[in-house]
């Protein structure tokens, strides 16, 4: 079997146990400790594909910042685990039914149907999405978005602020 | 020597138990991770492409889905707190009582 193969698998198996994991765990900590697994697995699946700069960038950005962030609100509002109650019993199997159907339709379509795809090629010429390509790509051909980027981030933090904050007439919705 | 059909269809699984996540959990905040594994997905899709074709432009596109998530992550989770000031809870069927 090929190495690649074998790499291939292995991360694969573990890609998709980690997100089990997240999904199963009753304890939203736990959760988010394997969606942090999840994502450095992922960021491993970029280095094998050739793109160092969006690996890297996956680490610090999503399980550097954004998990941290998750992690931060978990222990803030003490809601790890939630009380069990009984409302709509018939949601989770008729969702595990729906799930199933869409995983199926998705694999009847990459393996029965013809869509024209080839091997990713193992050699592949050096300085392909090295840091320095994507930035002259990414200020030649994409100067507008990244400046969008930029502007939406403002947005966000902004919004994310104002809607945070506490509001002065309502100080009796403390947090504890 | 990997088929491209193969990670697609490891996209697949991540993104369907993603939409998983999304239907049956109830906390809030792990239905918000869902949808980060969702993303997860189609950009791992998106490199696995960007690589088959040389063009770096699905590189590009992680780029900027990774911009618009963190700024989904920071909006969302400030709208998690603000409700759970009103709600003392973040169990999203609580949440029903909002509509009209």
């Amino acid at each position: 079997m090929d190495a690649n193969l074998i790499v291939f698998f292995v991360l694969g198996a573990v890609a998709v146990l980690t997100a089990l994991g997240m999904l199963l765990n009753k304890n939203a900590v736990y959760s988010a400790l394997f969606l942090i697994m999840n994502f450095a697995t992922v960021a491993v699946f970029y280095l094998v594909l050739g793109a160092p700069f969006i690996a890297m960038t996956q680490i610090t950005v999503y399980a550097g910042a954004i998990m941290v962030l998750f992690l931060f609100v978990i222990m803030l509002l003490g809601a790890e685990e939630l009380k069990k109650t009984k409302r709509l019993s018939w949601q989770a199997p008729s969702a595990i039914i729906l799930a199933l159907v869409l995983a199926g339709e998705a694999f009847f379509v990459i393996f029965a149907g013809d869509l024209g795809l080839t091997e990713i090629a193992t050699q592949i010429e050096s300085g392909f999405a090295s840091p320095s390509a994507i930035g002259s790509e990414l200020f030649r051909n994409y100067f507008l978005p990244f400046q969008i980027t930029a502007v939406l981030l403002l947005a966000a933090m902004v919004g994310a602020i104002v809607i945070a904050r506490r509001n002065k007439r309502t100080r009796g919705g403390d947090l504890k | 020597m990997i088929p491209i059909a193969y990670y697609i269809a490891l996209s697949a699984i991540l993104f369907t138990i993603g939409t998983l996540g999304v239907l049956i959990r109830r906390n809030a905040i792990v239905v918000f991770m869902s949808i980060e594994l969702m993303l997860n997905a189609a950009n791992l899709l998106f490199v696995a492409f960007s690589r088959m074709f040389e063009v770096l432009d699905g590189q590009i596109f992680v780029f900027f889905v990774m911009a618009v998530a963190a700024a989904e992550v920071a909006v969302g989770l400030a709208l998690i707190v603000a409700v759970f000031r009103s709600k003392k809870s973040i169990d999203i069927d609580d949440v029903s009582s909002m509509k009209g």
